[in-house]
């Protein structure tokens, strides 16, 4: 007897086209790995064996094409600022920026002439990571929460461009 | 172990004693009787040396700018193989002008010089690179950061600052925060003058909150989205929403359950 007979339930769910289409894509968020500085080692342990990003279907990409998630993990000096942002752009829609670390956010403990005071002034970001470096987890819960935005968005409608500020 | 000290009057102390880091003055020795009389000997013989003492194990000599690569070539020949280091320190407020530096090594018998020589403000450097090929990076540096022209170098150009940038950021003339330039530089390059207004100053004190600004901050479990009402009672955020995706197994932070030890 099939599960469904036992539970006396139909052998069908009901969804909209909206939610099937974000859970995939929330389930399936490839990162342009963007390590920088010593962020860089936690988001490789996130993606490590013991924290495993892949079983949230989170794989790091080299390449901006295929991604959908840019993770800038580290600081973020003026000569590269451009660079992050012509990858930024080179990205296919819908696309979502993680900020992870102080130095990301802020700049950080470096309040000099070449670091950036937040990459926020150069492309849009969703999430913002606190700490110095953060641990896996809060890295991991960061992305948890930017797959529950995505589920909340609607795949139908026309994505609105991304304003800085 | 931190060292022990008297702490019953560590208010009084304040008083008498300097709070300040000095520089200890290092002993200047005679290359005299040394491991390096012989290489002072030869060299003083055959070049005006300003200046030559042993200082921390050192082998230090002042000389002419325009020495510059007879004599490193020569301790070249006499045993000092290894390129260490190039750099310069800004005197421009004291003696307009900066003091370079070369450190070699010499290997076999583990001795160390260092070569120093003055370049005025408007003086030119030549480059070294013809004797050692590590000096490449060292005299970009010089220039990217103090502006110091090294003569026929083979790629003087910026090393560390963008192509673009403007000034040389290790003068001591120059802001630690940067200076107009430096502020609008990546807004400038990537947007355009005229996204300044958008993007706003750079917010240079990063651990500021506007406990007004609801807009952009707001208090730990009291985060709402942007331009939302503020939020009255504490919220935990949870993982999954409430009229989430079937299938998935909801978990709740009031029901976590906390492993004894590891399965």
């Amino acid at each position: 007897m099939a599960e469904y007979q036992k539970m006396s339930n139909a052998p069908v769910v009901l969804t909209t086209v909206d939610k099937l289409v974000q859970w995939g894509r929330s389930n399936s968020l490839w990162a342009l790995s963007y390590g920088l500085a010593c962020c860089a080692i936690e988001m490789m342990a996130a993606g490590g064996a013991r924290y495993d990003f892949d079983r949230f279907g989170t794989i790091f990409r080299a390449s901006p094409r295929q991604s959908e998630v840019m993770i800038i993990a580290g600081t973020l000096s003026k000569k590269h600022a451009e660079f992050t942002r012509r990858l930024y752009d080179q990205i296919p829609d819908p696309k979502w920026v993680i900020s992870m670390g102080s130095c990301a956010n802020t700049g950080g403990m470096f309040n000099t002439y070449s670091t950036v005071q937040g990459v926020d002034r150069i492309i849009p970001v969703d999430i913002y990571v606190p700490g110095c470096a953060p641990r896996p987890e809060t890295f991991q819960f960061a992305l948890m929460i930017l797959q529950k935005r995505i589920r909340k968005e609607k795949a139908s409608r026309k994505i609105a461009p991304k304003r800085l500020i | 172990m931190r060292k022990y000290s008297d702490k019953k009057n560590a208010q009084l102390k304040n008083y008498y004693e300097d709070r300040f880091y000095h520089a200890p003055v290092t002993k200047k020795l005679s290359t005299e009787g040394s491991a390096f009389e012989n290489d002072h000997q030869i060299l003083s013989q055959k070049f005006e040396l300003k200046n030559s003492f042993i200082e921390l194990d050192f082998w230090v000599i002042e000389i002419n700018k325009d020495d510059n690569i007879a004599i490193l070539s020569k301790l070249k020949s006499l045993g000092y193989e290894a390129f260490n280091d190039a750099s310069a320190i800004d005197f421009v407020a004291q003696k307009q002008g900066f003091e370079v530096y070369y450190q070699l090594l010499n290997m076999e018998k583990n001795l160390r010089v260092r070569v120093k020589t003055f370049v005025g403000l408007k003086e030119r450097l030549q480059s070294v690179m013809s004797v050692f090929k590590g000096a490449n990076w060292c005299e970009r540096e010089i220039y990217d950061m103090f502006g110091i022209f090294i003569i026929n170098h083979p790629n003087l150009k910026r090393l560390l600052m963008p192509d673009d940038w403007y000034g040389h950021p290790f003068l001591k003339s120059y802001p630690l925060h940067g200076d107009e330039f430096a502020k609008w530089y990546e807004i400038d390059k990537i947007f355009g003058k005229e996204y300044r207004e958008v993007v706003g100053e750079e917010n240079r004190d990063p651990g500021f909150v506007d406990e007004k600004d609801t807009l952009n901050f707001s208090r730990i479990y009291h985060e709402v989205g942007k331009g939302e009402a503020p939020r009255e009672n504490k919220y935990l955020q949870e993982y999954q929403e409430e009229s989430g995706v079937p299938f998935v197994k909801k978990v709740k932070r009031t029901q976590v359950k906390i492993l004894d030890k590891r399965r």
